[in-house]
């Protein structure tokens, strides 16, 4: 008999389940039925919530964990992976979620944060985590905290995609600007970004987040989220931009083939003709400031 | 990647034209309704399940595997399959991602030492038919390594550690077959 050494929520596995994501879409689903169409659709995980973000934004109040028997219901529904989001800082809704066997946390800013200070220690949970980032300086922040994924924190519940890619931008430049440098201004852009030197270090010497780079928040259309991979992201989630829609399944559909062929204009102009109503939008420049969720987390 | 370092020229493949152009192929990790959903709306299925019938070296590891078996179980209502591995794979065999794990596996056509495997959400080979090898099993005897000619199969991902023998010996069977590029 030879020994084995078997282990569970390491770092591999937690970053492997983001890592076969990619190409893909995770949609934002509130009812069982939706997932089914979600999953039909061709989703790589759901998002399980209780309310979408537009309806966050629109009702107001605190944003909380979602009630465990949606959640179960959820993930009874379908066999691909269900995620579901957490407060920033909350630990216990996070050990909730965990004991309910969700595939992946999300620690989210479009729940109304439990901690104005500290994130979730994620290292303390055997359940991946994705977390958002405007920055490198954020997402690295995250990663060191033990994120396993990273998503941009594009403004949630707008259908208004220029939050997200003004992150994706900005992640990708720090990242270049991290590769050009020569070591000894390593300890320096550590500090400036606020984020430990030893990944300040790997992203330097290998051009690249170590962990899965997607992109959320406004992607309401398969332009949008073509845009996105064609600016590099690793995936897209989508959130209210399917189920705010005129024609829930077909956009899905939609979404899906245009995140696969992102980078084939006749594909995506073709998934992109009778899909009805998109989401109503809002423009994040009409938003004023206090309700502006890419700006929780630090 | 792993197959760049031992030489091979690797190509994106997405659709049926693109065939042409390979003498092997790689299904890698992912959803494998997801895959299938795609590979059939965009018309790849059939031209590659012709491929795979006509002698083509395909690797397919997780959902890739799930792709290559003649049967799927626990797959989502209508999932199909490309076949080509006489064997049944339960999808999703070892439950939700916080059962997933890595483990060191003895792979014997592959020696000394162990293969560190990562299985995420991955499959297992519920029933290996009388055309298809086993060639790992876990310590409580599920199979998760399988070969049949020229295909190869795994529930796990040896690229992730950094493996290169799976790969090293899915060219070798690239080069026998010498597949018409």
């Amino acid at each position: 008999m030879t020994e084995t050494t078997s282990a569970f929520g390491s770092s591999r596995v937690k970053r492997g389940l983001a890592d076969m994501m990619k190409g893909g879409v995770i949609m934002d689903v509130v009812t069982a039925e939706q997932a089914r169409i979600a999953e039909d659709a061709g989703a790589v995980a759901v998002m399980a919530l209780e309310r979408v973000p537009a309806d966050i934004r629109s009702q107001g109040g605190v944003a909380r964990m979602s009630d465990p028997d949606l959640i179960d219901s959820i993930i009874a529904e379908v066999s691909i992976p269900v995620m579901a989001k957490a407060r920033i800082g909350h630990f216990v809704e996070a050990q909730i979620l965990q004991a309910l066997n969700v595939d992946y946390i999300d620690e989210s800013e479009v729940l109304s944060p439990a901690d104005y200070v500290n994130h979730i220690d994620k290292w303390n949970f055997t359940v991946p985590f994705v977390c958002g980032a405007t920055n490198l300086g954020e997402a690295l922040r995250r990663i060191n905290e033990g994120a396993a994924m990273i998503r941009s924190k594009g403004e949630a519940g707008t259908g208004d995609v220029s939050e997200a890619m003004k992150h994706i931008r900005t992640i990708k430049g720090e990242v270049a600007r991290l590769s050009a440098l020569s070591k000894d201004e390593l300890y320096v852009a550590a500090k400036e970004l606020q984020a430990p030197y030893e990944l300040v270090a790997e992203i330097a010497a290998t051009g690249k987040l170590p962990v899965v780079l997607f992109v959320a928040g406004g992607v309401a259309t398969p332009a949008d989220a073509a845009l996105m991979m064609q600016m590099g992201a690793d995936g897209v989630f989508v959130g209210s931009g399917i189920f705010k829609s005129g024609n829930p399944q077909a956009r899905a559909n939609a979404i899906v083939k245009a995140v696969t062929f992102y980078d084939d204009p006749s594909v995506i102009a073709s998934v992109s003709r009778g899909l009805g109503e998109a989401m109503v939008g809002i423009n994040v420049s009409d938003l004023p400031a206090p309700h502006r969720l890419s700006e929780r987390g630090w | 990647m792993v197959l760049r370092n031992l030489g091979a020229e690797v190509e994106l493949i997405r659709r049926p034209e693109e065939l042409a152009r390979i003498s092997g192929l790689v299904i890698p990790g992912g959803e494998s309704s997801v895959m299938d959903k795609l590979a059939r709306a965009f018309g790849l299925a059939e031209p590659l399940a012709g491929a795979v019938r006509s002698g083509l070296p395909v690797y397919g590891t997780c959902a890739g595997l799930i792709m290559l078996a003649d049967t799927v179980i626990d797959g989502i209502q209508g999932q199909q399959t490309i076949g080509g591995f006489d064997i049944a794979v339960r999808r999703n065999a070892f439950g939700s991602q916080t059962l997933s794990f890595e483990t060191d596996l003895d792979v014997p056509v592959l020696g000394e030492p162990l293969v560190h495997a990562v299985f995420i959400r991955a499959p297992v080979v519920e029933s290996v038919g009388p055309r298809t090898r086993a060639l790992a099993t876990l310590p409580d005897g599920r199979c998760v390594a399988v070969e049949q000619g020229n295909l190869l199969g795994t529930s796990f991902h040896p690229e992730i550690t950094g493996e290169h023998r799976f790969h090293a010996y899915f060219l070798q069977k690239v080069a026998a077959a010498g597949y018409r590029r």
